[in-house]
């Protein structure tokens, strides 16, 4: 049995679930860039406490679940989100979603997937896909990040669905509850909102570790790990942040473009020309971060690594920091209707 | 960054799949292309893997000096810690910190071991072995 579905591919994997799954209930208007925007997904954090694989947790967007939840919010679609204890249950409950002809979104941990390229098989269990109908006993998975769709056995799907560690997902399932066409005020409505959430958790948040101050901080960290961990694991730090920064479903240079993109069709519906200009400080703020990515490779390739050069790459992030802070603040003035 | 300068350099992703990339065109709108992937990216996961590999390296010659079971080369080679291997078989941290000493994993019994088997798509007999299938 197959629904009737249009495999949409996308720059991250939440963005492009909640893209096609709205669109399969009748959003005709979403888009990556306006289900990034409306659910806030730009996002920093830095938690030097916490380790993945050996180095630092580096967050460039906002927890997993969150950008559809919100989205949907924003649009007033009612969300179903559940989460199982046992497999049986879970497998039961989505095959009875599919027989009623729901699309599935579920997050997913990527160390047993099978059509990824076994480099990229992490420990990561905040990856997301859709479940779009079942042939010949198997799954029919549409991955946003894959540029055609691939087919899962129950044994498969049911090992990635419940994959153990860090955010495990427990079976984790979504899908809007009612398909509904939505009208151009409520996507604008859900724009501003989207904005505003955004401008909040990037410039208001307490600590130091979010945000554009978590930038600045980790910046400043940044330029005392080479004496503080000694020039290999320094190397492996910078590594692990271009990985986060950079890699499929979590990029972060990546993730100002997607953002930049937002605003410009953000300006459609609003009207508002400064949405433009700053979109345009967004293109700078994603090039910047490519530029640190580059340095830093320097560094854990062995062609760079004096204490000069980590402070080059601080530097890098200080001024990123100032760029965003300067976008966001623009954000946050904008007088709305 | 330009729709022009998406970087197109091959990666073990690339391969299977090209990533759609944001950029802009000569008007300043952005607009989506497809990528093979970017070098910077790629030698970040290569750092990533010869730490991993340095890491199984070792295990591997601890087990065969009898330092350690081959659950530690497996666990290594898995990514995993401890704690995860014991969330995936369901033992206790403290029952698979045991089945990592050479003496203790050779009276295991056949049960146990097929836990331990179907974790890291092999057989029993590879398991003991060190035959890990990199399928």
């Amino acid at each position: 049995m197959t629904l009737d579905f249009n495999h949409i591919q996308a720059a991250h994997c939440e963005n492009g679930v909640t893209t096609s799954l709205l669109r399969h209930n009748g959003v005709q208007q979403i888009t990556e860039p306006l289900a990034f925007g409306m659910g806030a997904g730009l996002f920093f954090v830095y938690i030097p406490f916490f380790k993945i694989n050996n180095g630092p947790v580096i967050a460039f967007r906002s927890l997993p679940g969150l950008i559809f939840n919100r989205t949907c919010k924003a649009l007033d679609i009612p969300v179903v989100r559940k989460k199982f204890y046992s497999k049986e249950a879970a497998e039961k409950f989505l095959n009875e979603r599919l027989a009623e002809g729901h699309l599935v979104g579920c997050q997913v941990g990527v160390y047993y997937l099978p059509y990824f390229p076994k480099e990229y098989r992490f420990h990561f269990n905040a990856h997301n896909i859709i479940v779009f109908g079942t042939e010949d006993g198997n799954y029919l998975v549409s991955d946003p990040v894959m540029e055609g769709t691939n087919v899962l056995s129950p044994y498969e799907l049911e090992r990635v669905r419940f994959a153990k560690g860090a955010l495990a997902p427990n079976g984790q399932l979504y899908y809007p509850k009612e398909s509904r066409p939505v009208t151009d005020e409520q996507v604008k409505r859900g724009i501003i909102s989207g904005i505003k959430k955004n401008v909040q958790n990037m410039l208001q948040l307490p600590g130091p570790l979010t945000g554009v101050n978590g930038i600045s901080f980790t910046g400043k960290r940044i330029k005392k790990w080479r004496d503080k961990l000694g020039p290999k694991d320094a190397g492996l730090y910078l590594a692990q942040l271009v990985r986060m920064q950079e890699e499929i479903g979590t990029g972060g240079g990546g993730f100002r473009y997607i953002y930049g993109a937002f605003l410009q069709e953000a300006h459609a519906y609003t009207k508002r020309d400064e949405l433009l200009d700053i979109a345009q400080t967004f293109t700078e703020s994603g090039d910047l971060w490519r530029t640190a990515a580059v340095h830093a490779a320097g560094i854990y390739k062995g062609r760079l690594g004096s204490q000069e050069d980590f402070n080059t790459m601080g530097d890098y992030l200080l001024e990123v920091s100032e760029i965003e802070k300067r976008a966001f603040t623009a954000l946050k003035n904008i007088k709305w209707q | 960054m330009k729709k022009e300068d998406v970087p197109q350099d091959m990666s073990a992703l690339g391969k299977i799949t090209k990533e759609v990339c944001y950029a802009t065109d000569e008007t300043g709108k952005y607009t989506t292309q497809l990528s093979d992937g970017w070098n910077v990216k790629i030698t970040a996961l290569d750092k990533a893997w010869e730490e991993i590999d340095a890491r199984v390296k070792t295990a591997r010659e601890q087990v065969l000096n009898g330092a350690a079971s081959p659950l530690l080369f497996f666990m290594e080679k898995g990514l995993m810690d401890v704690k995860l291997l014991a969330e995936y078989t369901g033992f206790w941290q403290w029952q698979v910190k045991r089945h990592l000493k050479a003496d203790i994993f050779k009276s295991l019994s056949e049960k146990k071991l097929q836990k331990y088997a179907e974790v890291f798509n092999v057989t029993v007999n590879d398991l003991q072995n060190m035959n890990f299938n990199d399928a």
